[in-house]
């Protein structure tokens, strides 16, 4: 051990002297791991440089979002490209275009090159509709049959909370094509309704609404609410919901995110109807034969900036529901 | 309000629950005796409305889950064009696509791309795991700043690929270029690589979308797992003198297993579903053919072709229900082998 010790500090000198790129990754000094375990152990330099272009690879794509929406036709056929969007002004215009607030000349032609003003604006409304109504469906219903699996007493309640389980294995999108036949006969296709209805309660939300539950709500409390002569609504309304509210927030968000982003079934339904959602919208403006990328990407950025914004307010709800849900899972 | 008493619906049970606590409360509050209503709602308010709160899952997913799934097996032994069925086919959809070269050619893409996006992905998690488990400073902004793939639609963060991976504009082939990578093609040379021309090359591309986007969101499930590993595992394995490195793989890896064995089947099964990347890597997406000779084109990507843009909604289900199958035993298959690697030679 002292020899191992003497090694490694004198490597971590090395280390020290002609930091390389070629030393690999995380082979760094053993002796301040010894006996430790590693969320004891202080994280090294190079332990951060590494996070650091994680950090940055991430964030990348975001970053080249706002640089090829703040070009124009001539600068993005620039060789190299530019690497720091150059003018404001580009991007507002570039903006204003996916939105339909303007016109650009097109060359040869006599009018103005425009976007129709309802069709982005109305995706980024269609989106924002469905995302609060699924995650309030998502909510209400799934924090009401967690509570019913964690607090309530019935017949055949341990096998029904297998069965919910199991529906958590089932590759669901398969069932695509007869879903879209049982919503035409619904009439429900190219209507927002079809996206939202079949969204608005999942065996996951259950099964983590009835764990955060079980853990918070004490029985006793329940009882005594029982005893007092309040009803199961009652209790769950105001005995459980002010308990669950941090586990809501978190499954809150996670639907949030989830139904925002949601593509495949929304092409499927609402691809050639009237009521595209955001993802659908930009498929739309990246296809055809009159493509301007920077038009397409000024729509990519508006689409995830709401997001951004999320992750700002609430990043550490959301770190917290994916690890949560990891362990309960 | 005893009119309630079969309501499944789940608007039903919110409108008239509170309605039954106020009635319920009056009866027993005011008369101080139970009333033969009162005694009624209490009865029904312990066996039936716990029935009522559930019933919104179970209704939900027997109607758009279960059903779909089952009946899209009916749907592929009839003929279907668009929403208008034509009768029953008996096998001839199943026999069509076991003969169908663009069904297998579609296969060996969803599995290329499949392959080179949850390899790397989940051992790059593991590695962005074991560097957030540390005494950090800072920890919270790294542990968000990784989410930022997670929350980036996919359609904007694959338009934005799309353009990366340009052939004559992309800032990595230009990047490319400039280390000396050029490509000469009839017409001329350019910098870097074509990389929607050949399989290859657009299966990495699409990976590399996959791999970006997922591997912050693994790397907290299995930070989650490795916090939750007794501290004293790590004292007995000091005396081995263990470094991170090792003791990576030989100690953290080991213990956190069921978590890895959990992310494998997750990514067995969204990776072979993969629709998003490969639809929006097309210079014009809404063609659905992946590439000039569906050279990236993933089965859901061919369901999506036959289903809507030929209609033929019949032929999309079997190849549906053909990919289910596919996809239960290679998840099955894939945890299988995951639990035997982690258990041979450890320890």
């Amino acid at each position: 051990m002292t020899q191992s010790v003497l090694d490694e500090s004198k490597s971590a000198a090395q280390h020290a002297a002609a930091a390389t790129a070629s030393v690999p990754p995380l082979k760094r000094s053993k002796a301040a791991y010894l006996g430790r375990s590693p969320q004891d152990t202080p994280a090294s330099p190079w332990n951060y440089v590494f996070l650091v272009v994680a950090i940055l690879v991430s964030a990348f794509p975001i970053y080249w979002m706002f640089v090829i929406s703040s070009g124009t036709d001539q600068t993005l056929a620039h060789i190299p490209p530019d690497v720091i969007p150059k003018s404001f002004a580009n991007l507002s215009h570039n903006v204003q275009m996916v939105l339909g607030l303007t016109t650009e000349q097109v060359s040869g032609a006599s009018s103005g090159r425009s976007f129709s003003a309802a069709d982005f604006t109305n995706a980024f409304v269609n989106s924002i509709l469905v995302t609060t109504i699924v995650t309030a469906g998502m909510l209400f219903f799934c924090s009401l049959a967690g509570f019913a699996f964690a607090k309530l007493r019935f017949k055949g309640r341990d096998p029904l909370m297998v069965i919910v389980l199991l529906t958590l294995t089932i590759p669901n999108q398969l069932g695509v094509v007869a879903l879209y036949i049982v919503m035409s006969r619904l009439g429900w296709t190219e209507q927002l309704i079809s996206v939202i209805v079949p969204a608005l309660v999942s065996a996951f939300g259950v099964f983590y609404m009835r764990q955060f539950i079980q853990d918070s709500v004490p029985d006793e409390l329940v009882e005594s609410a029982r005893v007092d002569g309040a009803s199961t609504f009652r209790v769950y309304w105001n005995l459980v919901l002010p308990i669950v509210r941090p586990a809501l927030g978190v499954l809150g968000l996670l639907t949030a995110v989830g139904t925002w982003n949601e593509f495949q079934w929304a092409l499927i339904t609402l691809g050639s109807g009237p009521h595209p959602t955001i993802g659908v919208a930009l498929s739309r403006l990246a296809s055809g034969s009159y493509v301007k990328y920077r038009i397409v990407i000024a729509g990519s950025l508006l689409a995830t900036l709401p997001l951004i914004l999320l992750l700002f307010v609430a990043g550490k709800q959301i770190v917290k529901g994916i690890m949560e849900g990891a362990l309960k899972a | 309000m005893s009119a309630t008493g079969g309501a499944q619906a789940a608007a039903a049970a919110a409108e008239s629950a509170p309605v039954d606590a106020t009635s319920t409360r009056r009866g027993s509050g005011l008369g101080k005796e139970p009333t033969a209503l009162s005694d009624f709602l209490a009865r029904f308010d312990h066996k039936v409305i716990p029935y009522v709160l559930i019933a919104p899952f179970f209704v939900l997913f027997t109607v758009f889950g279960l059903y779909p799934l089952i009946y899209n097996g009916v749907v592929s032994f009839q003929d279907w064009n668009y929403a208008k069925n034509n009768g029953w086919m008996g096998f001839a959809n199943y026999t069509r696509v076991f003969g169908d070269a663009g069904f297998w050619h579609a296969l060996g893409n969803t599995f290329g791309i499949f392959l080179l996006s949850t390899v790397p992905q989940l051992l790059l998690a593991l590695i962005l795991a074991s560097l957030l488990n540390r005494r950090l400073r800072a920890q919270n902004f790294f542990r968000v700043g990784i989410l930022l793939p997670y929350v980036t639609p996919i359609v904007a963060s694959t338009l934005i690929f799309a353009q990366v991976f340009g052939r004559d504009h992309g800032i990595l082939n230009s990047f490319l270029g400039s280390l000396g990578v050029h490509t000469t093609i009839p017409t001329g040379t350019f910098a870097g690589i074509d990389w929607r021309n050949t399989a290859a090359t657009s299966w990495t591309a699409i990976a590399t979308m996959v791999n970006w986007k997922w591997i912050g969101y693994n790397a907290l499930l299995y930070l989650s797992a490795m916090q939750s590993i007794p501290k004293d595992v790590y004292e007995a394995a000091a005396l081995d003198g263990a470094g991170a490195w090792k003791q990576l793989w030989k100690i953290t890896v080991p213990m956190i297993r069921p978590m890895v064995l959990f992310t494998v089947v997750l990514s067995t099964i969204g990776g072979l579903q993969l629709f998003t990347e490969p639809m929006l890597f097309e210079p014009n997406p809404v063609a659905a053919t992946g590439g000039t000779h569906g050279q990236w084109q993933t089965i859901a990507q061919l369901i999506y072709n036959w289903g809507w843009k030929h209609g033929e909604l019949s032929y999309a289900a079997a190849m549906s229900w053909i990919m289910f199958f596919i996809i239960v035993i290679l998840a099955g298959f894939n945890a299988f082998i995951t639990n035997r690697l982690g258990g041979g030679g450890k320890r």
